[in-house]
């Protein structure tokens, strides 16, 4: 019984998981896992391994060895756009938005696929009227009502995170990865999508892959440090910040 | 945050009334053309070719997949169409069924095989595989190599309407024009067009959202080489011969010319830019070898001055889609 609660409680678990590129071990024997409704990031010094952990566990990159299992089923062999089909859904380090496509359209696409699969070629787009409200709704949502009918290219840089988090939010994940959704963003807007994080995270199981510590010491329910591919230490900010592991490899030994 | 009224939803995009009038304008003026004292086969030749354009602009200019092999598409439905009426002595109808099938089914095959590679790989597919029924259609019995097929009887369309009578022949080839239009047309403002859309914009957010690109990569390209040959089934009828000319890649480097100059995604771009290009070979027939100089110059004048294509230039300038 403690089995089916455990399987239960992780949301996603990887076991073993390696990325061989060439005799050079980006991530080397991770097991990661994550509990549903946390917030749970993925921290460590440049070249440490995140960016192709978080692609192996969206499926962008094959694992050379090990496993990945989401609600207990086994995806480490699934194509990227299935396991999206299943409700793990992942944002992109460069803000992912369709750039000629407005606020609306950017969202509707996402609606759009969650009501089928979009082969008909012989019916007018009008059909897809019926999605405006809710993709108006969650345009709403994250503050970007204004700019519904705005060509995503021409918004400020911040607002098209915020786009993209609700073009996510359109699928109705179970759980987003987030590829470091505070880079690149000034003071002002980090704090405006650091709050909407924290509001969607009540509902769905966030992981995320961030540089800025303190917005990973306000976010995370837990933080996984990772260091030349592997798992160094694990747990909440306030004890991973007395761990003298980690300042030496997160901060260097300069930082001493 | 500002609540939110009805009025703020929006209604169907002014984009798509003001397309439709221009479309009913270019079909006034098309209809008109019997009329006019304008050579009616200089525009069925032009007519051919803006489908194929048109057609080949679905691929590019809405899915950001360059093919350099289009010519493959007219090509092939040419020589199955002429050979179809020629030979088996079909009616003109399956004449047309059964030369764009056989383009459908070369779309389905050759789509396969080329959307597996992206960018300018994709494009070295297409040409390669046209290359490779160049080939074919030089050396295969059926096509008489460089003679072509020739004289072919153009017959009466659904056994009434007279495909020798140059009026009868213009407005079945001006209402297959204008159908395939409205069919590219509807297909890059439905539901799939919008996936396709995203796709060009960010194909790597697409698979993010779930859409299985490939798929729709291949819907497309299948749909654009079945109208590419239509067009060329409806060309046999006007030209009354199927030959390796419309094969050569150099046939496939105009089809990007054409779509070049009148304007890379846009709706009626492809469409004045064949007429330019076919205006141009036509009209500058006395210069001879300089037909090709000429037509480079234009190309190399249109990247550097109208990047965006005389009616991509011209939407730009009035802020519209057209």
């Amino acid at each position: 019984m403690g089995e089916i609660c455990l399987a239960d409680e992780f949301i996603l678990e990887t076991s073993g998981l390696t990325k061989e590129f060439a005799g050079f071990f980006a991530v080397r024997d991770v097991a990661l896992k994550v509990r549903r409704g946390h917030i749970h990031a993925l921290i460590g010094p440049n070249g440490a391994g995140k960016t192709t952990c978080f692609n192996l566990l969206t499926k962008f990159l094959k694992p050379s060895g090990g496993q990945i299992r989401y609600k207990g089923q086994d995806i480490t062999a699934m194509p990227p756009a299935d396991v999206a089909r299943l409700g793990l859904v992942r944002s992109f380090q460069i803000s992912a938005v369709f750039p000629h496509l407005t606020a609306l359209e950017n969202v509707r696409v996402a609606l759009q696929r969650q009501h089928g699969s979009s082969f008909d070629f012989w019916r007018s787009k009008t059909v897809l009227d019926r999605y405006n409200g809710r993709a108006l709704e969650l345009l709403n949502d994250v503050g970007l009502s204004e700019f519904a009918n705005t060509p995503a290219v021409e918004m400020p840089y911040g607002r098209k995170r915020a786009l993209e988090i609700a073009t996510t939010l359109a699928l109705d994940p179970e759980m987003m990865l987030l590829d470091e959704p505070m880079a690149g963003m000034g003071h002002e807007d980090i704090d405006k999508i650091a709050a909407l994080i924290k509001r969607i995270s009540a509902k769905y199981t966030i992981l995320m892959v961030e540089h800025n510590l303190s917005v990973v010491a306000n976010l995370s329910d837990i933080i996984t440090v990772l260091t030349r591919g592997q798992v160094l230490a694990e747990g909440n900010y306030a004890d991973l910040s007395k761990d003298e592991r980690v300042k030496e490899a997160y901060l260097g030994a300069g930082h001493g | 945050m500002s609540t939110l009224t009805d009025d703020t939803i929006p209604v169907t995009p002014r984009a798509m009334r003001d397309e439709m009038i221009v479309f009913a304008v270019m079909a006034l003026l098309l209809a008109i053309v019997p009329f006019s004292g304008i050579y009616p086969f200089f525009v069925m030749q032009a007519l051919c070719f803006a489908l194929l354009a048109c057609a080949f602009n679905l691929l590019i200019g809405y899915g950001g997949l360059l093919s350099f092999g289009h010519a493959m598409f007219l090509g092939t439905a040419g020589y199955v169409s002429a050979h179809a009426l020629k030979v088996w002595a079909l009616p003109p109808e399956l004449g047309i069924v059964v030369g764009t099938a056989a383009a459908a089914l070369l779309g389905l095959v050759t789509g396969y095989i080329s959307i597996k590679r992206q960018g300018i790989y994709f494009s070295m597919i297409t040409l390669a595989l046209s290359q490779l029924l160049y080939f074919i259609y030089l050396q295969a019995p059926f096509t008489h190599g460089e003679d072509g097929i020739q004289g072919i009887p153009q017959g009466h369309l659904f056994g009434i309407l007279d495909l020798s009578k140059p009026t009868v022949l213009y407005y079945v080839v001006m209402v297959g024009f204008l159908a395939g239009f409205l069919l590219i047309y509807r297909t890059i403002n439905s539901p799939f067009g919008e996936v396709l859309k995203s796709i060009r914009e960010n194909e790597q957010r697409a698979i993010s959202l779930g859409y299985k690109t490939d798929q729709y990569k291949l819907l497309a390209f299948i749909l654009s080489g079945t109208i590419a040959g239509f067009a060329g089934s409806l060309k046999v009828f006007v030209a009354q011969n199927a030959s390796l000319t419309d094969v050569h890649w150099s046939m496939s480097g105009e089809i990007v010319l054409m779509t070049l100059v009148g304007g890379l995604g846009t709706i009626f771009g492809p469409v004045v830019g064949a007429f330019v290009i076919i205006a141009m070979q036509q009209y500058l027939a006395g210069f001879g070898q300089w037909v090709t100089v000429i037509q480079g110059v234009i190309f190399v004048a249109c990247v550097l001055l109208f990047r965006r294509g005389l009616v991509g230039e011209l939407a730009h300038f009035l802020r519209r889609s057209l």
